[in-house]
């Protein structure tokens, strides 16, 4: 497969889930919104923010029309949801013989409905709605892609563009959430009633991974925040949590690296392992002192993995490249 | 051959009330209003289905282009770069006896303006016995020095053409242009058919229509049969000046129909030449190059030195023999518009026989007394410079201003070899579904020639349609829209 088009896969697939990521957190917080107190809306968009990485402008950012709007509609802000679509369908346009008709017809339709609506629109009439079609709309991709394209290469570097957004956004999300937590963490023991409004908080946590359920079904509704933790971070069957994640990286790599078996490997291979690894043999309570650490060397790691892609993949170096060549054909 | 536009004394019922009939060829109708006999059944189908169903069926064909992306890029325009091409439903027919003699004088065509090329960049016999004039020839904008007296593989210069012919008021076939460059359209040929199938099945199983499916496979098999001689596993890839070329969707399409990597300068390097890709597996060596870039952005060592389209190192793989690019570099030399007049000429000189196919009528402004019949006549004719292509730098003199003449004379005065002047010829029309009825419209046909160890021509062709009332301009640039073509069985 050619270099670029691994590329073009690879970022198609990130753009999208990045975009369902942001969908979720905009529903989530419009959601809860409703249930809180005003004064608190400023500092929650102030943490979406944060939890998306994209710095918090100075002003104008009071309502929720207007971050939403920013959020979704503002083809400027290039972190918005119509910027990830359009980026997503820019990536599959140059690999438009890649990928499967019907995975471009849903990508384009998406892009084409998103262009369509405008903010006001969506405002007066149901913004959860639309959320929840966007967000419908990307796990419909995904599920055609399953089941038209040919579990190659292709396909794999799709996998790993979606997982390594996915790990490193959970990671970014929780750390935000759980900043607070860390200092408070001795005048809140797991056995004290959170308040009302804490509660609330790590709800939404849940729901921004749409992991409220599965949540429930493991650890009953008893929400504790050392427990969203481990289920966020440790799960191993949970298809958002980042050991989850990490293995699916590792898997999509190991099989990228079979299909290619032309050079060596190791380093690449060995970083989404060593991930893997830890996340299996980790525990809770040794990580939840200083979870802040362990959550930027998760970041880190994803981005480390995703050079190593790179090096290894995408951009070599020609004149090694050549020698190994020269060595194949003599 | 003058344009003429009385309209015909005939009122045809619904929907084809908004019909006129006028000195023009018309594909449905006989002068006298009554369907021509290939078109009777579609006329009977369509004076029975209701207008809001023909609508639906137009409405479905559109959402299916857009919700494909079958768009082509508009240059020099703001608001959204990616248009689809207007789609009209209706089929445009042409019987086999027809048919038969379009292929036989393609292909006749084509294998003289092949061994025309492999000539002019050898031994010009042609012009050391004085059938077309040297200084012709030499300053074609598209004569490529660098391609002298080296051997192309398997000495095949054209491989992909897209010739555009027209039908005269005669119902007579004659050629208007050889594309022998880059011809795009192949990919709107095929999607019509597609589309068709999906809109209007019982119509298209009515009728027996040859099928044209094969289009990619026999491309491929004409680009693998060029590769370098000696290479086993060959691999063929389509390099694609990239995403914001008018024609990027078509790149996409062939690719995919032939199973081959769609390739972009920067996938490619030549090192020691030879050609490689860069793949996830390492780097891969390359045979055969469909490409779909101008020969002056191929190579900027060689070409145009400022191109960032194409490979550094390309021509001299290429004339180190080890790749083999499609069509051959100078290709356009061969139909350049001022060479199309001595066509007729080079089929008897190569192959001593009469051309099945004629030319249209062209007025050389080199020459002294037709240059003289062109600047008197310049509302009368259609005026083009000789090395575009796509409708740009023209001059259609019945529709010009007085300004637009006075600047094409002054055009042809200072620079007589870029141009040449044809008749306006009234290109026949054919029924199209526009705005809820059915009104005529100038079309013209492009059929794709393939020529790799033998000639292959898939049945019909890209029928192009002037969508505005009265337009001569079919090209997709220019607010062209097009529509399926059949070739009956029998």
């Amino acid at each position: 497969m050619l270099s670029r088009v691994a590329d073009n896969l690879y970022w198609m697939s990130r753009y999208l889930e990045r975009a369902e990521h942001t969908a979720r957190l905009i529903d989530v917080n419009l959601y809860h919104l409703l249930d809180q107190k005003s004064e608190y809306a400023a500092q929650r968009w102030k943490r979406l923010y944060e939890s998306l990485r994209i710095p918090f402008p100075d002003r104008g950012m009071d309502d929720a029309y207007n971050v939403t709007q920013a959020l979704t509609f503002d083809a400027t802000n290039a972190s918005s949801i119509v910027s990830c679509i359009t980026a997503a369908r820019d990536n599959a346009r140059q690999v438009r013989e890649q990928i499967s008709t019907e995975m471009w017809e849903q990508l384009n339709r998406q892009y084409l409905q998103m262009k369509k609506t405008n903010m006001e629109d969506m405002w007066f009439s149901e913004p959860h709605e639309f959320l929840a079609n966007l967000k419908e709309g990307v796990q419909l991709f995904q599920g055609i892609a399953d089941a038209t394209m040919s579990h190659n290469e292709g396909w794999h570097f799709i996998r790993v563009g979606r997982f390594i957004e996915r790990a490193w956004a959970t990671a970014a999300l929780l750390d935000v959430h759980f900043r607070g937590f860390t200092q408070r963490q001795e005048e809140i023991t797991d056995s004290v009633q959170t308040d009302h409004l804490d509660y609330l908080e790590w709800v939404g946590l849940l729901r921004s991974c749409s992991a409220f359920e599965a949540y429930c079904k493991v650890y009953t509704a008893n929400i504790q925040p050392t427990r969203i933790a481990e289920f966020l971070l440790l799960n191993a069957e949970f298809p958002r949590s980042i050991r989850f994640s990490a293995t699916m990286i590792q898997n999509a790599l190991q099989s990228i690296a079979r299909e290619t078996n032309a050079r060596s490997t190791s380093r690449v291979e060995r970083l989404a392992g060593r991930v893997r690894a830890a996340l299996d043999y980790e525990q809770i309570e040794d990580i939840i002192g200083d979870i802040h650490a362990y959550l930027e060397n998760i970041q880190q790691q994803c981005m480390r993995i995703h050079d190593a892609i790179y090096q290894t993949y995408i951009f070599y170096p020609i004149g090694a490249a050549l020698t190994l060549e020269g060595a194949a054909q003599s | 051959m003058l344009l003429s536009n009385t309209p015909g004394s005939f009122t045809l019922p619904p929907p084809f009330s908004g019909y006129s009939l006028d000195g023009a060829y018309d594909e449905m109708f006989h002068a006298d209003s009554k369907p021509r006999q290939p078109y009777q059944k579609l006329y009977h189908r369509l004076l029975e289905m209701p207008l809001d169903i023909l609508q639906q069926r137009q409405q479905a064909a559109d959402m299916a282009f857009l919700n494909q992306g079958i768009t082509f890029t508009v240059y020099g325009n703001d608001e959204g770069t990616e248009r689809i091409w207007p789609y009209d439903l209706l089929p445009r027919i042409i019987t086999s006896e027809e048919w038969e003699t379009i292929e036989k004088g393609l292909a006749q065509r084509i294998t003289a303006l092949d061994l025309f090329l492999n000539d002019i960049y050898h031994e010009e016999h042609i012009l050391a016995d004085g059938v077309i004039p040297r200084a012709l020839v030499y300053s074609c904008r598209h004569l490529r020095r660098q391609m002298r007296g080296w051997r192309v593989p398997h000495d095949r210069y054209i491989t992909i053409v897209g010739t555009d012919l027209v039908r005269l008021p005669d119902g007579q076939f004659a050629v208007l242009e050889d594309n022998l460059r880059v011809p795009s359209g192949v990919s709107y040929m095929l999607t019509n058919r597609e589309v068709m199938k999906r809109v209007l099945p019982s119509l298209i199983d009515s009728y027996g229509v040859k099928p044209i499916g094969h289009y990619g496979q026999a491309l491929l098999s004409a680009l693998t049969s060029l590769a370098p001689i000696g290479r086993a596993d060959i691999t063929t890839v389509l390099l694609t000046p990239g995403v914001y070329n008018s024609a990027y969707y078509e790149h996409t399409f062939l690719a995919r129909q032939m199973g081959i990597e769609l390739v972009e300068g920067r996938d490619l390097i030549v090192h020691n030449n030879i050609v490689y890709m860069r793949t996830t597996g390492g780097l891969r060596r390359v045979d055969v190059i469909y490409r779909r870039i101008d020969d002056d952005y191929v190579d900027p060592l060689a070409f145009h030195p400022q191109s960032t389209l194409g490979v550094p190192g390309l021509f001299n793989a290429y004339r180190a023999g080890n790749v083999t690019l499609a069509n051959a570099i100078g290709t356009g030399v061969a139909d350049d518009k001022a060479i199309y007049a001595y066509v007729p000429a080079i089929i008897r000189y190569y192959l001593q026989e009469d051309p099945i196919l004629p030319n249209v009528e062209t007025y050389l402004l080199t020459d002294q007394p037709q240059q003289r019949y062109v600047l008197e006549n310049l509302d009368t004719l259609v005026v083009k410079a000789v090395g575009e292509s796509g409708g740009y730098g023209m001059l259609i003199g019945p529709y010009s201003t007085v300004s637009q003449r006075e600047e094409f004379r002054r055009r042809i005065r200072s620079n007589p070899r870029n141009y040449i002047a044809q008749p306006t010829l009234a290109l026949s029309h054919a029924p199209c579904f526009v705005k809820g009825q059915i009104e005529p419209r100038h079309v013209d046909l492009r059929p794709f020639i393939l020529y790799g160890d033998r000639i292959t021509i898939v049945p019909g062709g890209l029928t192009r349609v002037a969508l505005k009332r009265g337009s001569l301009i079919v090209n997709s640039s220019q607010g062209g829209g097009s529509k399926d073509t059949w070739v009956l069985d029998m």
